[in-house]
Order: structure tokens, then C-alpha cells, then sequence
């Protein structure tokens, strides 16, 4: 049996026929879609590492099946730059150096974008520990991490008032 | 070697990561990336016993499943021409290849399901339904009789012994004697063991995350029966290592066999269970110290046994003891060390071997020591501050301790402790507490070997194949390339991460920034000698016979070291001279003379502060400070992240983590993050890290040791301690738990 379904991934429309319904939406995109810069690192849910932003909000894209996505806006890693300018999340992540091996990173970064349109964490840094605790880093670059997700708000927070004014 | 110091703009900068964008924006490639044309997905089946045979796989029933294409089994699986027995590296410990049926740990591969897709493979895997022969496991400290290592190689720590260890227990006035357990800890680096292999007749290419790149191709190639040019490893990041990923295993072995078996390309990535097995880990520990003391509160004799799990079949045994060389004056000193053979995986080099276990036992009886003795922990270690190496009584190349004391007691605020346990209370309630430990880390160094290029442009190549596993090396060590070859970093192109280039030595020991390091210096070193010669030799240059020692490079110039307004561009000294490329090569190590000359170390002082809930007894470390120093720093931003992951990781160890084996079937049973628990980011709060400068003329040219590991050691016996000093409660076995305080409360 197969499955077409059809998606945005990173703004392009992309038309997927699945021939196995097990497919997660991770395995699409590192193995069918060849968009590996989503990490696998548990594929059960447990470390984030795969963490994409579907309609906005961030998942887990190991524990979601790809069949269940048909119309679905999916953004990962490789869709946040804006050409050679890097999402604010990503300039600040290089700048506070929020990673080392960087394997985790990719869903580091997807889950505080989603945290930061989440809007409850702000700069707090006690709030954003416990709003980041979903993605794990066995590098344990949790300092950095918590300093550019800080600072990443606050930048996007200017850019937004300089923007309306 | 003091003129060669040619030490520029580069070093010392907080530079941020050269790989940075590739890591952030997705574009750094990962071996599990990687996707040839005509990937077959492999999954391997683990032993769900820990002890006996498999007798029967359903390989038709995985055959039948559409997608599934071959099932490797001990009975279809080819021959290893070098058997996983032998020992082609240092770094070689025996592996399962499919080469019998027997199972001697559980998660060891015991066939292996090649599929067009994963999820295939994955299926075809679960449908093999083992049977076995099964046998009880022997798991545990006392699971069989415990056996002496003799030092004679690596994972085989033996018996120290200085001075008169007898003499001083019968000389103390007082004295602890206490035992500490530490569980087994699995390396867990966030990217699991992945490989692509992928063969071109009898050339075979490995997209492998790997810690000793050009060692490892030609330990593969012994085991595969080709020529070591054979093998090319590519490596360009790895996404963590931690110890783990220099040794080979037998998952990663299979997928190699089953590339040449199929002729087609082969993935396999571990699943996270599966790093719970083959692919090395902590064994367990039960550490005896005895620690006597004079009238003065000095030392009269550390006395530190360790007995380790190790596997069945193998011998690596955790140097747990050798934690109590080295770092305090003691009037005599032992180390003593036992194995303990089990039905586990066989353990391995993990962050700080043997150091992180080692140091946690031995900073808690160095504060339970002090604590009997009624004086300050800190004040306790300074009156054994050791100023020349206890036993050999070898100078220190250098050793800047002192000021980690101070300066960490300083930011932590250490002055006024209360010396009794329970004193502290904050705002709210909670039971506050105190603690530090001293950290100390080797600093060895190993043979390394690069290649620098000066281009006709003026700008430069260097080539190293080291490895990158988050310590920063794509960084720090173009750092120290471009400054030894006098050029801004944007002007060096730096190869790294393959084994098509020199031998950059492994990535371990906390060695690898000055091995890799200083084989690069020496290469540009040896290009700018070259290019010096030429200069100074040509009468049409403005450096004409000012002699080849008089000359230093700088910015993409020569200058006249006693006139600096005489200089000459690289690329017009080159293109004079006909525009050849003008090379220079590195080759180092540590010579034995340098070695045995003095004793080599960082070392540091962490200090904790834990907060514990006075009824439901929950632990948070609520400030962590550690003050190091470990010779010069290429790169402090990097370096304070290495030493704060470090840190992090004996937080862990303290507090988190622990593999729980189950008695009947021998299995982890807490194989995965939701189990295996290690801190997530609410769990780290005010960590601070002081670098303390420290300037060592014989560690190595470059006066580099190293900030990898040192940061587990100390930390750990810190939080413990804080946690006695919380609590009154002492706990002698980590990770500290709740249920443990609860006991002594
Ligand atoms: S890979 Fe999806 S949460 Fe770990
Ligand atoms: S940077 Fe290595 S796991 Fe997070």
C-alpha cells in the first residue's frame, strides 16, 4: 500500500508518496527527503534532538509519523537561515557558544525558536533552563545554550519594536 | 625553542567556532548523513540474555518480510581474516563479529538485518525472535572472585607503592578508613556509533565518527585482510566521543562485512539501548581508602585499593587508585587495583578513566579525614599541598594549585564555612551545604604529525587529521597553525578530520590540542625556516643575510627581528624564488628524557553548593566553581566550555547517573535517556569557571596541557561532600540519592 501526502517543508511544496506507513517524519527527512541536518538521537521521544517546528510549534519529529502530516508546514534546521543571514537563534548559539559536538544542536535551536513564539520563558533564565530541559546535550552546553536563547530574545524583541516603530 | 615561539594574533583569542555555522544552520555532516547511491539500512539484533547461546533465529520468517535483503548470522556470516581477537592497536579489546554463536554480555550483536529502507530492517530485526541456551549471569562487584592487574599495559593499573605504607597507618594519631561505590556509567554521546561503509573493489571508505582516525584505518584493515591505504576514514565531526568512539566494535565491524557481502553501500546506526553494550562504558568501582594523619594534620600515609567490574573475556580495569598519585604529600603512598570479571561489555577509557572515579573517593575521604581532625577541607589540603610530586619527588613542569585555591575560595566565598554539618539554611528552608575537592588531570602528550604549505598567494595550507568532538579542535588548532606560520586565521586553509592527511594521534588523554598542536607548529615552524632561507640567502630581498634565526614571520611578512622596518611579503619571497610552494613538516611526541624530568599536570579546585530539601530530601546544585589551570589556553571561550561540560558531567556523577543491571537476565534495565538519567539544562545553574594563568616551559613548546576531562575530577567529590556537609548524612556510594539520605536522616 502506499500513501501520498503532501507537505511544506522549509516553503517548498513537497509531494511525498510514503510506500510504509512506519516512516517517521525524521527518517523522511534525513533518509528521503535528504535534509540530515535533523539529528537522531533516541528516536523515541527522550532527547529532542530531533525537534522540528510543525505549524509553528515545536515536536518531536521522531515520535510523528510522516502519514499523519499531509498539509502539514514543517521547518527544520535547514529552513531558519535566511540565505547567508543566520536566524537570530542561530547567530546567538555561535556567539555564547550554546554547543560543542553540535549534534545536538539543530534541535537545540528548533525548540528555542519554538519557545521563544511560545512567549512564557522570556529572558528569565530559570525559565528558559526549564522550557530547553526537553533537548538534551551530553556535551553539557547547557550554559551557553541558556545565555543565546536569552540573548536571541531579546534581540528578536528589539528587532519586533524597531519594526513597528 | 624559545625563538620558534612565534605566538601571534590567533592564539589566546576567544574565537568562535570556525564550524559554527555548519553546526548551526545543519550543513555539518554527521557519518550517519551521509547517502550514497544504493544504501542498504543495516539494524543489528542484540542478545537480550547476558550469558550463553543463541540456538535458534527465525532468519525466514525476517527473509520474508518485503524490503528485508540479507540476514547475517553466525552461519552465513564471511570469516574476519583478522579475527576479533587479535590485537592489531593499543587501543584493541576483543569484539563479537558473528563468529560463533555465544553471548557474553547482553545487547551484543547476534545477527545483523540488511534492508532496502530502516524501517524494514527494523522489522526484519524483530522478527528474528531469538532462542537461546540461556545461563546465569555473573554481574556485580561480587560477581566472581576478584583478580590483581599488573600494570602492564592499558586498563591494567598495578600496585604503587612510596615509601612505607605500614609504618605510616602505625604512625597516625588519627584516621579514616572508608569505602565508596561508584555504579557502571555508559559514554552516551548524543550521536550514537554510526558508520556508512561503503566499498570500491578492495578500498573501502568508513563515514565514522573516530577519535584516533589514521591509527584506527590501519586496525581495520588488519581485521579485514587489506592493506591499510585501503581504509579511508572520514571524520570531520564527531558528535561526541567521550573515550568511546577510539575503540572498534562489533556492530560497526559487521556493517563493514556486510558492504563487501552485498557490494552495496551499508548504514547502521546504533539505537540508543545499543550503546548500552559493545561499545565500551565506566565499570563499576568499590574504592578502600585509608588516610592517617600526624599531629601537625600531615599526611602520614594514603593508602587507596580499587576493585572494578570488567568483562568476561577481556581486561580493562578502571586505575581508580592511581587518583591518590600525584596530588597530595603523604608520607607513604599505595595504590593497589583488582578486577572483577562479569557477564557486561567489556569497559573502557570514559572521560577522566579511572581519574573521575578515582578523585570522588578520594576527595570524600580527604573531607571526612579533615572533618575528624576538627579543621577547614581546604586549610586540610593545604597543610599536604605537595611541592614536588609525592613518591618520586619529581619537580612539577609547573603547578599553579595554589592560586586555583585561593582564587575559587575567593569567588565562592568559601571564607566563614561552618566546619560542622546542618549549620546552613536559606530563606526558604532548605538545608544549605558546602563542599570542595581538588581536581588533577594528567598531561600527557602523544606523537602527532602535520603538514604546512605556504601557497604562492601568501596564504597558507595545514593538514592534521585530527579529531573534532565538541573540544573545539577545527578551532584552536587553526589557531595555533596561523600563528605559527605568522598569518591572520582567514588566510589558512586548515584540512583536518581525514585520514588521507598526517597522523594527528588520538583525541584523548586531554592530549589532543597539544599533540595535534604541536605537530602544526612544528610544521609551520619548519616552513617559515624554509622561507626564511630563502630570503636571507637572495640578495634582491630586503632580508638579505640577516641569517635565518634573525627573522620573524608576521601577518603574511618576514621581518628582520632586529629592524622591524626591513620586511618582505611571503608571496614576493616565493614568487622570486620561481613561485614553488615552500613546506614545512611537523613530527612530534614527548621525549622519555622530558617525561621522566618532571611531573606533568593541570590541576584545579571546584566548590560546590547544594540546597536539600530538609523533608522530602531533593538535591540541587545550586553553585558550582571551579578554578584551573592547565598551561597556556588557545582558546578561552572553548576552553571555559570543556571545562564547564567537564563540571557538568561530575554533577552527573554525583547525582544522576547509573546503569541498573537486572539480576535474572543480566540486561540493563534502565537503557535509555528516560532511565539513564543525566542532567538536563534545569539542572545547571551558577556554574562559574576561573582559568588561573600558568605558564609551563616543558610541558610541551607550546606550554599546553589540557581541559577536557580535569573538570569531572574534584567536582564530583565537591557535590558530595556538600551534601554531607547539607545533610549530616554521608553517603558513600554515587549518584547520591534520595532514598540514601532518607536512610540517614
Ligand atoms: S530522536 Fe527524537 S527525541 Fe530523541
Ligand atoms: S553539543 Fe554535543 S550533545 Fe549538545
Amino acid at each position: 500500500m502506499s500513501y501520498p501526502i503532501s507537505l511544506t517543508v522549509n516553503g517548498l511544496r513537497r509531494d511525498v508518496t510514503l510506500e510504509d506507513a512506519r516512516v517517521t517524519l525524521l527518517d523522511l527527512l534525513r533518509e528521503r527527503l535528504a535534509l540530515p541536518g535533523t539529528k537522531k538521537g533516541c528516536d523515541r521521544g527522550q532527547c529532542g534532538a530531533c525537534t522540528v517546528l510543525i505549524d509553528g510549534r515545536r515536536i518531536n519529529s521522531c515520535l510523528t509519523l510522516a502519514v499523519t502530516l499531509d498539509g502539514a508546514e514543517v521547518i527544520t534546521i535547514e529552513g531558519l537561515a535566511n540565505g547567508d543571514m543566520l536566524h537570530p537563534v542561530q547567530a546567538a548559539f555561535v556567539e555564547q557558544d550554546g554547543f560543542q559536538c553540535g549534534y545536538c544542536t539543530p534541535g537545540q535551536i528548533m525548540s528555542a525558536v519554538g519557545l521563544i513564539a511560545e512567549g512564557h520563558a522570556g529572558t528569565d533564565p530559570e525559565r528558559i533552563r526549564e522550557g530547553m530541559s526537553g533537548n538534551l546535550c551530553r556535551c553539557a552546553a547547557y550554559h551557553g545554550i541558556t545565555r543565546a536563547v536569552s540573548d536571541a530574545t531579546r534581540r528578536m524583541a528589539e528587532d519586533k519594536t524597531k519594526a513597528s516603530a | 625553542m624559545s625563538e620558534t615561539l612565534r605566538f601571534g594574533s590567533s592564539s589566546g583569542q576567544p574565537t568562535t567556532r570556525r564550524d559554527g555555522i555548519a553546526k548551526v544552520t545543519g550543513a555539518a555532516t554527521f557519518a550517519a548523513d551521509n547517502h550514497p547511491d544504493g544504501l542498504l539500512y543495516a539494524v543489528y539484533v542484540p542478545a537480550t540474555i547476558a550469558r550463553g547461546t543463541v540456538t535458534h533465529l527465525d532468519v525466514t520468517a525476517a527473509k520474508a518480510h518485503p524490503g528485508v535483503v540479507e540476514v547475517l548470522t553466525p552461519d552465513n556470516c564471511p570469516p574476519l581474516p583478522g579475527g576479533p581477537d587479535t590485537k592489531p592497536f593499543r587501543f584493541s579489546f576483543s569484539f563479537e563479529a558473528l563468529q560463533d554463536n555465544t553471548v557474553r554480555y547482553a545487547n551484543q550483536p547476534i545477527a545483523l538485518v540488511l534492508g532496502e529502507t530502516f524501517e524494514a530492517a527494523t522489522e526484519g530485526a524483530k522478527l528474528l525472535n531469538p532462542q537461546y541456551n540461556a545461563l546465569q549471569p555473573r554481574l556485580g562487584l561480587d560477581g566472581t572472585t576478584p583478580f590483581p592487574t599488573n600494570g602492564d599495559g592499558f586498563g591494567k593499573p598495578g600496585t604503587t607503592v612510596h615509601g612505607d605504607p605500614d609504618a605510616g597507618h602505625a604512625a597516625a594519631l588519627q584516621a579514616v578508613d572508608v569505602t565508596y561505590e561508584t555504579p557502571a556509567q555508559y559514554h552516551n554521546a548524543m550521536e550514537t556509533h554510526a558508520i556508512v561503509a561503503d566499498w570500491d573493489g578492495d578500498h573501502v571508505t568508513l563515514d565514522l565518527p573516530n577519535q584516533a582516525i589514521v591509527m584506527s584505518c590501519a586496525a581495520y584493515a588488519h581485521h579485514l585482510g587489506i592493506p591499510a591505504e585501503n581504509v579511508t576514514i572520514r571524520s570531520p565531526y564527531l558528535g561526541g566521543g567521550f573515550g568511546s568512539k577510539v575503540i572498534i566494535n562489533g556492530p560497526q565491524m559487521l556493517a563493514i562485512m556486510a558492504a563487501r557481502m552485498t557490494g552495496r553501500p551499508v548504514k547502521l546506526m546504533l539505537r540508543r539501548d545499543q550503546m548500552f553494550g559493545p561499545t565500551g562504558h565506566r565499570g563499576a568501582t568499590r574504592q578502600r581508602l585509608r588516610i592517617g594523619i600526624g599531629a601537625d594534620h600531615r599526611m602520614t600515609v594514603l593508602d587507596h585499593d580499587s576493585r572494578a567490574t570488567t568483562s568476561s573475556f577481556e581486561t580493562f580495569v578502571e586505575s581508580a587508585a592511581n587518583a591518590s598519585q600525584g596530588l597530595y604529600a603523604s608520607g607513604a603512598l599505595r595504590s593497589t587495583h583488582q578486577g572483577v570479571r562479569i557477564d557486561s561489555g567489556t569497559p573502557g577509557p570514559m572521560r577522566a578513566p579511572g581519574e573521575a572515579t578515582g578523585s570522588a573517593a578520594l576527595e570524600c575521604a580527604m573531607d571526612e579525614m579533615a572533618f575528624e581532625a576538627g579543621i577547614d577541607p581546604l586549610e586540610f589540603r593545604l597543610k599536604n599541598y605537595a611541592e614536588r610530586e609525592p613518591g618520586t619527588d619529581k619537580p612539577y613542569s609547573s603547578k599553579a594549585l595554589r592560586q586555583c585555591y585561593a582564587q575559587g575560595a575567593e569567588r565562592f566565598g568559601w571564607a566563614g564555612r561552618p566546619l560542622a554539618p546542618r549549620q546552613m539554611k536559606d530563606a526558604d528552608g532548605l538545608l544549605v551545604g558546602w563542599g570542595m575537592g581538588t581536581a588533577l588531570f594528567a598531561a600527557p602528550m602523544f606523537a602527532a604529525q602535520a603538514r604546512a604549505v605556504l601557497r604562492p598567494d601568501g596564504t597558507g595550507l595545514v593538514e592534521t587529521a585530527a579529531s573534532d568532538m565538541g573540544q573545539g579542535a577545527w578551532t584552536a588548532l587553526a589557531q595555533i597553525a596561523a600563528d605559527s606560520l605568522g598569518l591572520p586565521l582567514d588566510r589558512i586553509e586548515f584540512r583536518s578530520g581525514s585520514s588521507d592527511l598526517p597522523d594527528a594521534g588520538v583525541a584523548g588523554g586531554s592530549a589532543h590540542t597539544a599533540s595535534a598542536g604541536g605537530a602544526l607548529h612544528a610544521a609551520g615552524t619548519d616552513a617559515i625556516r624554509h622561507l626564511a632561507d630563502i630570503a636571507t640567502k637572495d640578495p634582491a630581498s630586503p632580508l638579505f643575510g640577516t641569517g635565518n634565526a634573525g627573522v620573524i614571520a608576521r601577518a603574511g611578512r618576514l621581518h628582520a627581528s632586529d629592524d622591524d622596518s626591513r620586511s618582505e611579503s611571503f608571496a614576493d619571497i616565493i614568487a622570486r624564488a620561481g613561485g614553488a610552494e615552500v613546506e614545512g613538516k611537523g613530527n612530534v611526541s614527548r621525549s622519555p628524557e622530558a617525561a621522566e624530568a618532571h611531573a606533568m599536570y593541570s590541576h584545579g579546585a571546584v566548590f560546590a553548593e547544594v540546597k536539600v530539601d530538609p523533608d522530602l530530601f531533593q538535591m540541587r546544585v545550586t553553585r558550582l566553581v571551579g578554578a584551573f589551570a592547565a598551561g597556556r589556553i588557545i582558546n578561552p571561550r572553548l576552553a571555559e566550555s570543556q571545562l564547564m561540560g567537564g563540571m557538568i558531567w561530575g554533577t552527573s556523577f554525583a547525582l544522576h547517573e547509573e546503569a541498573k543491571f537486572d539480576a535474572r537476565s543480566g540486561r540493563i534495565m534502565n537503557a535509555d535517556f528516560a532511565g539513564y538519567h543525566i542532567p538536563v539544562n534545569a539542572d545547571v545553574q551558577g556554574l562559574e569557571v576561573i582559568t588561573v594563568h600558568e605558564d609551563d616551559p616543558y610541558v610541551n613548546a607550546l606550554g599546553i596541557k589540557g581541559v577536557g576531562e580535569i573538570g569531572i575530577t574534584g567536582t564530583v567529590g565537591a557535590i558530595g561532600n556538600a551534601i554531607w556537609h547539607a545533610t549530616g548524612t554521608r553517603v558513600r556510594r554515587f549518584p547520591i540519592r534520595i532514598q540514601d539520605l532518607l536512610a540517614g536522616s
